[in-house]
């Protein structure tokens, strides 16, 4: 007898359920704070106004305090679509610069991460000397930093996408450097003792046997990794008076009060980051696969 | 120190037929209240050819001497040769194969690179590597299944691989610790009278940790028997068995009679306590 999952039960359902509530809440929130604001306007006018006018307007205001999804959808479709991807009116236009740097930055965080993990590993003065710097570094807000290294690049004619692309890998080292330093160091010891009967030097241990033992470990860190590296690109686009990317794009819909696109941006940029993980993620299940792991 | 000359590497042994020699060996492990005596003035000859079990309950040495031999324990006291030479430098000359209690094959590797990885390690060419990985696969009948990762293997069947990996380096010497101790009967059973097969293929000298006393005698040219607290050797019993040894074996009287004597020498022991 074949067993049929009530409606309940189903993931899908779930969600839906969640995704519904939120949008309840969403348009009412909207409501209360977009509606309030044309009260404010009308009153000032001294115009005469009844609740279902304001209930009407609320969702269709140029720029609402809280847009609605529609108002975004519109809005990505609009930016996107609508416009030449080498316009700077372009949604993608400003996605793929921010891609660019995030990509440069992530790449060079993680080969930064992994050299500094297997220089830990491998050296006890370096272990003692740099990690305390290592963990420091992210105790300092990133917001501060990033004009700091602009200028300083700038000053010495490192324009462009370099100086972007370091925010992020100063963001993006970090993990890869606790991940991979408890990778490496997660090598199992009968496996070690093995290598030992075989005499194996210090280089055929890393490369035959820690760099595979490290393998799950840094999967995880480059996840994090790549989302951090895509936070330093849009922060590094912040304050540094770029003319592209989601940055950028953020800071002139608030200079303009353009909450739509604001919302938009950060929609984009949820949108990348969930994209760039996924990425990774999928690189990892094709080594790991390739590798003969099971599944 | 000429011990790394691999002329006397190459011909060890003034004393001719012997592979391991120990002499008054202690170890002990310092803990934090009271130290544990490992070992405690072991003197045992196993001569090339042999076929050694150390067993004894457990804590009574067995595995810590096999890795004092192995050079991946130190003796605090008394002498070791392994091969005429000291442990480190039969080690460094890669001159035993160890096999652990587990299979201890790395799971991104197939078998086959599994098998490659001590010849990677020494550098040997590729053309070797493959004679070799083939030779032994065969030999532990694993040749069909050379290409999959050691998941898609039984337990049995990776020690197997883990078997072939070690001699795929021709040590003269086998070290095995324990290996079939987590695997079912039947297939130590089968285990058993493979290894038996391979040990007198290829002429090896090999020294074999077990609990089992059955296994013991089913395999062993020298049976060495050893008690804990501190550990030691109680006994050395010299099999009056066949070298060549079948399963049947085990329902004669000869079998029964040295597996009575090691029962014996172990319990004696234990009366002493």
């Amino acid at each position: 007898m074949q067993r049929f999952k009530s409606l309940t039960q189903h993931t899908g359902f779930a969600v839906a359920v969640v995704i519904l509530a939120l949008l309840i809440v969403w348009y009412l929130a909207a409501l209360w704070m977009n509606g309030q604001q044309l009260i404010m306007t009308l009153e000032r006018t001294q115009q005469p106004w009844t609740y279902l006018e304001i209930v009407r307007n609320a969702y269709g205001i140029a720029r609402p305090p809280l847009p609605v999804p529609h108002q975004i959808a519109v809005e990505l479709y609009n930016s996107i679509v609508n416009q030449p991807i080498s316009s700077r009116r372009s949604l993608l236009y400003h996605t793929i610069i921010t891609l660019n740097s995030t990509l440069l930055g992530f790449a060079m965080g993680s080969i930064l991460g992994i050299l500094i993990a297997v220089g830990i590993v491998h050296n006890r003065t370096l272990n003692a000397s740099l990690m305390p710097w290592v963990i420091a570094s992210q105790t300092v807000p990133i917001l501060a930093i990033a004009p700091i290294i602009v200028v300083v690049l700038g000053s010495i004619n490192i324009t462009g996408i370099l100086p972007k692309a370091m925010i992020s890998m100063y963001l993006s080292f970090f993990p890869v450097t606790i991940g991979m330093v408890k990778g490496l160091r997660s090598a199992d010891k009968l496996h070690m003792e093995l290598m030992m009967t075989y005499n194996a030097n210090s280089q055929q241990m890393f490369w035959k046997l820690r760099w595979f033992s490290a393998q799950p470990y840094l999967f995880a860190s480059l996840k994090i990794a790549i989302s951090a590296a895509l936070v330093g690109a849009i922060v590094a686009e912040l304050p540094t008076g770029a003319q592209g990317g989601l940055g950028a794009r953020l800071l002139s819909g608030s200079y303009y009060g353009q909450t739509i696109q604001i919302w938009a941006a950060l929609i984009m940029s949820a949108l990348l980051g969930w994209f760039l993980i996924t990425m990774v993620g999928l690189a990892e299940r094709w080594i790991l696969k390739r590798r003969g792991a099971v599944q | 120190m000429n011990a790394l000359n691999p002329d006397v590497i190459n011909r060890p042994a003034a004393s001719g037929r012997s592979m391991v020699e120990v002499n008054n060996l202690s170890l002990i492990f310092e803990a934090n209240d009271a130290p544990v005596h490992a070992l405690s003035e072991i003197n045992l000859t196993i001569h090339k050819g042999d076929f050694v079990s150390f067993i004894g309950p457990s804590g009574c040495g067995k595995t810590t001497l096999l890795r004092v031999i192995a050079d991946l324990e130190q003796a605090t006291s008394g002498e070791i040769k392994v091969g005429g030479t000291s442990p480190s430098d039969a080690r460094l000359n890669r001159m035993y194969g160890y096999v652990f209690q587990a299979p201890a094959l790395f799971p991104w590797r197939t078998i086959r690179s599994n098998c490659a990885l001590p010849m990677e390690i020494s550098s040997q060419s590729k053309t070797h590597q493959h004679a070799q990985i083939d030779k032994y696969l065969q030999m532990v009948g694993l040749q069909d299944f050379h290409n999959k990762f050691p998941w898609q293997l039984s337990g049995g069947m990776q020690q197997r691989a883990s078997i072939a990996r070690a001699l795929c380096l021709e040590p003269e010497l086998l070290l095995m610790d324990e290996p079939f101790g987590a695997l079912d009967e039947i297939t130590r059973d089968h285990l058993n009278i493979e290894l038996l097969k391979i040990w007198e293929a290829t002429g090896k000298t090999l020294v074999f940790v077990t609990h089992s006393i059955p296994e013991a005698v089913l395999l062993s040219t020298h049976i060495v028997v050893m008690s804990p607290r501190p550990g030691r050797i109680v006994k050395v019993i010299e099999s009056p068995l066949p070298r060549h040894k079948t399963l049947s074996l085990r329902d004669t009287d000869a079998f029964h009679a040295l597996a009575a004597e090691i029962r014996q020498a172990l319990a004696e022991d234990h009366q002493l306590d």
